[in-house]
């Protein structure tokens, strides 16, 4: 018998992430594959319920632990590496994303087993698990095969509809287990600390002039301030934009920052790496300038052009105003 | 305190990347290597509490292309001491290949120990099989924790306040024991620029250490089997808007008109 596919199902502050149904539907093919089945591992500390919301895997792994409140890496990974020590799966999918990262290192370090990060799809060829990997920022793709099993997969966001994953159904068993994690741990949740509101909300725009690395310093900033002024947007950024302090945290799209889906999303400089495309990649109309014309944001944009940003901007503003009159 | 900054080439994606002829790898004559982006925060960071705090900092890295500029500009930056570990003639290693050797050559001493933070990017673009930063703390025994944008540490309380990013803007605050192994996904201000002329004055008067290799006990287990490489496909690209900056950025304005977005 193959063993079963397992999904680390991640939830946060109360909430099953979109992950947790990407990667389930993801799961459920590669088992169905492997001729195996698809099973849910909640792990966390009174969270319970959420087992209900997981009917897309034929079982839910539930554990309750104190240490378990919040994702800690350490002790996330020595629960998952307990439970597959008893149940030997197949592969153990993990999220990528800032709530999980770093589990499903510690977890094949822990087994000696594969693992496999940037995947976004999974295939059983030969009889054998075979993983599509992003490398390079989206700038290369690979077929990587395990060569020891379990293999750990680090399954990054768009995998799979988050809709294929979901289940109005609840799941068919929900195994309560227990693992077995020490009094003390060397890191301790303290707090969260929410954002400042910003003076905008991206969130709510319907056209975002977005800039990246490329637009080069923070004066050139203005001119992407005047095209947003002539089409009604605002400007936000890719992450080192926000590191370099020319636009502040709110602005910031992608994994760290805000998820947005705007009716046009104007991607300047900025190279399309899966962090940041993860926060847009839901908008109505992207159109993306960037010189190399390799860089990875024109395999999501629907229009592109490789004219230089600074070039490009001023042109686009004064026909934009032409246009508005 | 004593800081111990792991450093780490990657492919510079900024130039073109080429498929080597055997299709599983890339072409190593073609890439230009760079310093790992988030590894360059975490040297900042190192810096920053180094001139804070005091103490001594260490780069450690393994041999690759462009890895004595990387760490003749940590020195120059302020670093004491740069290490270098002579790997031979292994080409390209895995992350996982990697962590091991560098968390060998710490725990075979070098005068590395005691160190109180060990820290290194929160992840590169080609970490395939394992991030550095978790596979060092699980080799050595020491916590880990990652995308951390602020380090406080408290020397006399053997504790580190860290500060780490959740989605969509929210962080986290962890207290963690020391030694800990910390991934930094951002310093707390931009990576400083060093003037090439201090990076050359560091050539002449200071030196990298090098450092055989150690044999690892599993001989650096590969996991993991590149069987094909390749750029993505062109499917679904977009729609690209030729002509002069002038004809592109008229043609663009018609399509959004047509949408009524201008
Ligand atoms: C855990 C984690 C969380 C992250 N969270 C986020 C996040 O929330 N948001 C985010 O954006 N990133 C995030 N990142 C970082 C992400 O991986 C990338 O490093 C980042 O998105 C790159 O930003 P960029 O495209 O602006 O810069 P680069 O990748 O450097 O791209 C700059 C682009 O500009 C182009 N260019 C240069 N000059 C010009 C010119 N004159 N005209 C036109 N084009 C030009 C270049 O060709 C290049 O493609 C995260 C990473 C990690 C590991």
């Amino acid at each position: 018998m193959p063993g079963n596919i397992w999904v680390l199902a991640e939830h946060w502050r109360g909430k099953v992430s979109e992950i947790t149904f990407e990667a389930l539907a993801l799961g459920r093919d590669v088992a169905d594959q492997l001729g195996s089945k698809v099973e849910a591992v909640l792990l966390g500390h009174g969270v319970k319920d959420l087992a209900s919301q997981l009917g897309a895997a034929a079982r839910v792994i539930s554990t309750d632990h104190e240490a378990l409140a919040e994702v800690v890496p350490e002790v996330y990974a020595e629960a998952l590496a307990q439970l597959a020590r008893r149940e030997r799966p197949a592969a153990v999918l993990t999220p990528l994303s800032n709530v999980t990262l770093g589990v499903g290192t510690l977890l094949a370090a822990k087994l000696g087993a594969s693992a496999i990060n940037f995947c976004k799809n999974v295939r059983v060829v030969d009889g054998k698990i075979e993983a599509h990997a992003v490398l390079y920022g989206g700038k290369i793709e690979t077929k990587v095969a395990a060569a020891a099993e379990p293999v750990v997969l680090g399954i990054g966001p768009g995998a799979r509809l988050a809709d294929a994953g979901r289940s109005a159904e609840p799941p068919a068993v929900v195994d309560e287990v227990t693992v077995d994690l020490p009094e003390a741990q060397p890191i301790r949740f303290k707090e969260f600390i929410e954002p400042e509101a910003g003076e905008v909300d991206v969130t709510q725009q319907d056209v975002l002039v977005a800039v990246g690395r490329g637009i080069g310093s923070r004066d050139n900033i203005a001119l992407a301030e005047e095209l947003a002024a002539a089409l009604g947007g605002v400007v936000c950024g890719s992450r080192p934009v926000i590191d370099q302090g020319w636009l502040p945290p709110s602005r910031q799209i992608g994994k760290s920052g805000m998820q947005v889906k705007p009716r046009l999303y104007l991607a300047l400089g900025i190279s399309g790496a899966p962090e940041h495309v993860e926060g847009m990649r839901g908008a109505e109309l992207i159109v993306a300038v960037n010189t190399d014309p390799a860089a990875p944001i024109f395999n999501v944009a629907h229009y592109g052009t490789t004219a230089d940003v600074l070039e490009f901007l001023p042109l686009l503003t004064e026909q934009a105003k032409a246009l508005r009159g | 305190m004593n800081l111990l900054v792991l450093l780490k080439m990657v492919p510079d994606v900024v130039e073109e990347l080429e498929i080597a002829s055997d299709g599983a790898g890339l072409d190593m004559d073609v890439a230009r290597m760079a310093l790992s982006e988030s590894d360059d925060h975490a040297l900042e960071q190192a810096l920053l509490l180094k001139e804070r705090m005091g103490g001594t900092l260490a780069v450690l890295a393994v041999d690759a292309a462009e890895v004595d500029d990387a760490l003749f500009t940590a020195l120059a930056k302020g670093a004491d001491r740069a290490l270098k570990v002579d790997a031979g003639e292994v080409a390209q290693l895995g992350t996982r290949a990697l962590a091991d050797l560098l968390s060998q050559v710490i725990a075979d001493g070098h005068n590395l120990l005691p160190v109180d933070l060990i820290l290194t990017g929160t992840q590169a673009i080609d970490d395939l099989d394992g991030l550095m930063a978790p596979l060092v703390a699980h080799q050595l025994g020491l916590p880990y924790i990652a995308i951390v944008i602020q380090v406080t540490p408290d020397p006399a309380r053997r504790v580190a306040s860290v500060v780490k990013e959740y989605p969509g803007g929210v962080r986290g605050r962890f207290e963690i024991d020391l030694p800990a192994v910390v991934g930094i996904q951002s310093a707390e201000r931009p990576p400083r620029y060093v003037p090439v002329a201090k990076v050359r004055a560091a050539m002449k008067t200071q030196r990298i250490e090098t450092v055989q290799a150690p044999t690892l006990a599993d001989g650096g287990t590969v996991l993991a089997e590149v069987k094909s490489m390749s750029k993505p496909e062109e499917t679904g690209r977009a729609e690209m808007i030729e002509g002069t900056p002038e004809a592109a950025s008229a043609r663009l304005c018609g399509i959004l008109a047509e949408r009524g977005l201008v």
